[in-house]
């Protein structure tokens, strides 16, 4: 009767709905899976890609992006996610799509220059206009009173850049002394209103949500919300010493083979290596590889300051994660019931 | 569930001893306003306020951006998807559980009140599990090149689940107290058993059904945990309503985060009156008396 | 036929076709995934698991689920029961319409909830606002997330309450009132008891539904550990953290917590049914 027959005409619609979406994958499309603050920069990156690849091969091409905290999408890759190639916050997060599924080789970072990292940053303190609370370097976050917001290492990549940066600082400042720089750590967090799962998340609560007193970001994140949410509302803070920070890249060879889609998926990434896309990367906040390229008014405003090295002053990613970051490592350590 | 409960005016009685003051009334009326007001009516007038701060030129770029479009195109799909299955299975579990007892009846009525008490990410995370890589169907379908997580079956998967129970649960007190007379008589008749189905049964429960069709869609098209564990987040393809507010909330974009919600709030709103209609013109076809 | 002998004696038709179509429903849409968590969480042992859930954080973000949806389940029958009161027993302007707003949480997308609580209560939102400047923080403390909470749970117990409320009988309260006892007497002697049923029912529904909950809570959660990080947010971290049978232990813990929530309102619904008659 008409109900019935009135379901059959929506499902009718919806198996025409779907065969319809599925004929609209067919042309080529580039699904690049990246972590959270770089979604201003790839949307200006995709553009200019998509054009340039029209000019020299003739072909449309459709760039699809997703943006999330560096692990989860790293974990959707690695359960099925279609990513051609993904861009995220740090080498471990590759490191487990290679090790778990065999869609990337064990020796992915070797195959683009600098560690196949396009673009560099570090990270910066962002605090409100004035600062009220004279937070001029790390040691200012353990005070009491200072609220310190920054995301959850456990989740977001970028973290885990915040937490190293506090730690070499801790390291240094008490002479190697590790016991010391973990209750230093412990303090820092203990002063931590909120942890977001993502880079994003905790720019929102300090700029949107007024929230603590200053937030541990990314020098991207911090330059776009200084730009986002007004001159007279923030400033940045350059502290003393802080980390190279170097997101990498890497084609999902497994996926983009199965897409047909290597020999764009492949260009893409040199793209980012391009004086063009360098100077993009460069308007977009990012440290260029190759500053020449870069507008000089872009390149003078990031400051100079002393960066950690991951691997020369940290022993490399696998071991600073085993140390750091697994079940049991320092972060867990830092929060103990009780404390 | 929510319940409605037949409306039935307050009792007035002349001189009533079991009544307060008119003074203590009142202020108790306002009280309840209160409450709500706080709780429910601030949020909503929140969504709108943020969607609109910026003006509406802003608010409808944000509603016909490509994504935006996008995302209200996959939902509406997952929902012509969801919906109707979860109404076909329901009505049929609402016929076996309502006109015949068997063995382990209320442990059936148990499980199908499950998916309400089982956490959205936990239900997300069951379908990752079946078909993620990893999974233990993943690398058949993948194998046989049918995308299931991170892809549109996923998300319709994901989102029955969340609004398996509605129908059924409308259904069944609906139909246990209207009795079997009605559909016996027609049968008695002569009547095919489809007959009897179509011209006795479902003309009766046409509104409870109804009503179970509108809660299940609301849920269906608002869904969130759920989906955001199997959705894999890609902009324009794999993003409902809700993950693109979440999407566009993270991209410093507030007003249009709350444009997109706001859309979802209209529909919440337009599924509250349809509702409120529905119990005002057929209390008595509704179930008068429901679980929950 | 060993199905033959159950087959119960109805001259209604389609009962084989109905119960084996719901019986394929419940199993491919919930049972198999849900079995699939569970297979995938027993993968490390027993022991392995008694780990994973023995980690003071897990523990910790459980008992705050769990005490902060139960505390809510408890706020919002006295306050659903106190708007049931009202809505039930009183006139005025507006009533059909307060009646319909109940239902908001209902229809409302948990995103959309998520993000205008997050708005109202943070320290520069119309509610938060006033509140902070009295020193109480809201949003990003256990307080906001009890708040997501109570908004959730609110509809449930009034609804529950609701129409057991609407049949008692007046009549009974006027013999109360006539035999001398004070309104107080009455309401605490006479109106409550029939009512302790629905409330029972109506926190279990709040508490299994709060228990689970994420959209609207993860917003406004500062998932701080040992403060205000929720069992379902450590569900995703585990995930994230590419520790897929870690997040579908907790996925089972959360999963026992339901089907206990049920359990205990079939069983209220039975006694209630036993004693009073109706449920």
């Amino acid at each position: 009767m008409n109900i019935s027959r009135r379901l059959s005409a929506v499902l009718l619609a919806g198996t025409v709905a779907l065969s319809a979406s599925t004929a609209a994958f067919a042309q080529t499309t580039l699904l690049n899976v990246s972590y959270d603050p770089t979604r201003e920069l790839y949307k200006t990156i995709n553009e200019a890609f998509a054009a340039d690849w029209k000019a020299k091969t003739g072909q449309a091409i459709t760039i699809r992006a997703s943006h999330g905290g560096s692990g989860g999408q790293a974990r959707a890759v690695i359960d099925g996610l279609k990513a051609d190639v993904v861009t995220l916050a740090l080498a471990p997060d590759i490191d487990a799509i290679a090790k778990q599924t065999n869609k990337i080789p064990a020796d992915w970072q070797k195959r683009l220059p600098n560690n196949s990292s396009p673009y560099l940053s570090t990270i910066v303190l962002l605090v409100k206009k004035g600062n009220p609370k004279s937070i001029k370097d790390w040691d200012d976050l353990v005070k009491p009173g200072v609220g310190v917001v920054t995301p959850n290492p456990k989740t977001s990549g970028g973290a885990r850049w915040n937490y190293l940066a506090a730690w070499g600082f801790a390291l240094q400042k008490f002479n190697g002394d590790e016991a010391k720089t973990l209750d230093f750590m412990r303090a820092l967090f203990k002063n931590a209103p909120v942890l977001d799962t993502g880079a994003r998340g905790s720019t929102l609560t300090f700029a949107q949500r007024g929230i603590g007193d200053v937030l541990i970001a990314w020098e991207n994140e911090a330059f776009l919300a200084f730009e986002e949410f007004g001159h007279d509302k923030f400033e940045i803070v350059v502290p003393s010493l802080s980390v190279l920070a170097e997101p990498p890249v890497t084609l999902v060879d497994g996926n983009a083979d199965a897409n047909g889609a290597r020999k764009v998926a492949e260009a893409y990434l040199q793209y980012l290596y391009t004086p063009a896309a360098q100077k993009i990367i460069a308007k977009n906040y990012y440290r260029p590889l190759d500053p020449a390229a870069a507008d000089p008014a872009d390149v003078k405003r990031f400051p100079t300051l002393k960066l950690l090295k991951i691997d020369a002053d940290f022993g490399g990613w696998p071991a600073t994660h085993a140390k750091h970051f697994v079940d049991g490592g320092t972060f867990d350590k830092i929060y103990t019931p009780g404390k | 569930m929510p319940e409605s409960v037949v409306h039935r005016e307050p009792v007035h009685r002349d001189r009533d001893v079991a009544r307060e003051s008119r003074r203590i009334e009142r202020v108790l009326i306002g009280v309840a306003i209160f409450i709500l007001a706080l709780f429910f009516f601030a949020p909503l007038a929140a969504v709108f306020y943020e969607a609109f701060r910026k003006g509406v030129p802003a608010f409808w770029k944000a509603i016909a951006d490509d994504d935006t479009l996008s995302a209200i195109r996959l939902t509406l799909l997952v929902a012509a998807i969801a919906v109707p299955i979860n109404t076909i299975f329901g009505v049929a579990a609402a016929w076996a559980i309502a006109r015949f007892d068997f063995p382990l009846k209320s442990f059936l009525v148990t499980l199908i009140d499950l998916p309400f008490s089982v956490s959205p990410v936990v239900a997300g995370l069951s379908y990752v599990v079946l078909f993620g890589s990893r999974g233990y169907f993943g690398p058949w379908f993948a194998a046989h090149d049918i995308p299931v997580v991170f892809a549109l079956p996923g998300i319709a998967l994901a989102t029955t689940f969340v609004t398996f129970p509605f129908v059924a649960r409308e259904l069944i007190p609906l139909m246990q107290q209207q009795g079997v007379d009605d559909e016996e008589a027609a049968l008695t008749l002569g009547a095919s058993p489809w007959r009897m189905f179509l011209t006795v049964t479902l003309p009766n429960i046409k509104w409870g059904l109804l009503y179970g069709v509108l809660l299940c869609n609301a849920r269906a098209m608002g869904e969130f945990g759920a989906v955001a564990v199997v959705s894999g987040r890609i902009r324009g393809v794999t993003n409902t309503l809700p993950l693109h507010v979440e999407v566009l909330y993270g991209g410093f974009d507030l007003a249009g985060a709350f444009a997109v919600a706001s859309l979802l709030a209209i529909l919440a709103l337009v599924t509250l009156v349809i509702k409120t209609a529905l119990e005002w013109r057929h209390a008595e076809e509704l179930a008068v008396k429901r679980r929950h | 036929m060993k199905f033959a002998s159950f087959y119960p004696a109805s001259p209604l038709p389609g009962f084989r076709l109905a119960l084996l179509a719901t019986l394929a429903w419940i199993g491919v849409i919930v049972l198999l995934p849900l079995g699939g968590v569970a297979l995938r969480s027993g993968q490390i042992g027993l022991e392995g698991m008694w780990n994973i859930i023995s980690q003071p954080r897990l523990l910790s973000a459980l008992k705050l689920s769990f005490g902060l949806s139960f505390l809510a389940g408890v706020f919002s029958i006295v306050l659903g029961g106190f708007v049931a009161w009202v809505l039930t027993r009183y006139e005025f302007a507006g009533r059909r319409f307060i009646d319909a707003a109940v239902d908001l949480p209902f229809a409302l997308p948990t995103a959309v909830a998520g993000i205008a609580l997050t708005a109202l209560y943070a320290p520069n939102g119309w509610i938060g606002g006033p509140l902070d400047a009295l020193g109480l923080k809201v949003a990003f403390t256990p307080l906001g997330i009890f708040i997501a909470l109570v908004f959730i749970g609110l509809p449930f117990a009034v609804r529950t309450i609701q129409p057991v409320l609407a049949e008692t009988e007046v009549e009974l309260e006027e013999a109360s009132a006539t035999l001398g006892a004070s309104r107080f007497q009455t309401v605490t002697k006479v109106i409550l008891p029939p009512l302790i049923p629905a409330a029972l029912t109506g926190l279990a529904l709040a508490f299994a539904r709060a228990v689970g909950e994420y959209g609207s809570v993860i917003f406004i959660a500062g998932n701080i550990p040992f403060y205000s990080e929720i069992a379902p947010l450590l569900v995703v971290t585990k995930l994230e953290e590419f520790d897929e049978v870690g997040a579908t232990v907790v996925a089972v813990v959360m999963l026992l917590a339901s089907f206990l929530s049920l359990f205990v309102i079939n069983l209220v619904q039975a006694w209630s049914r036993r004693r009073l008659g109706h449920a």
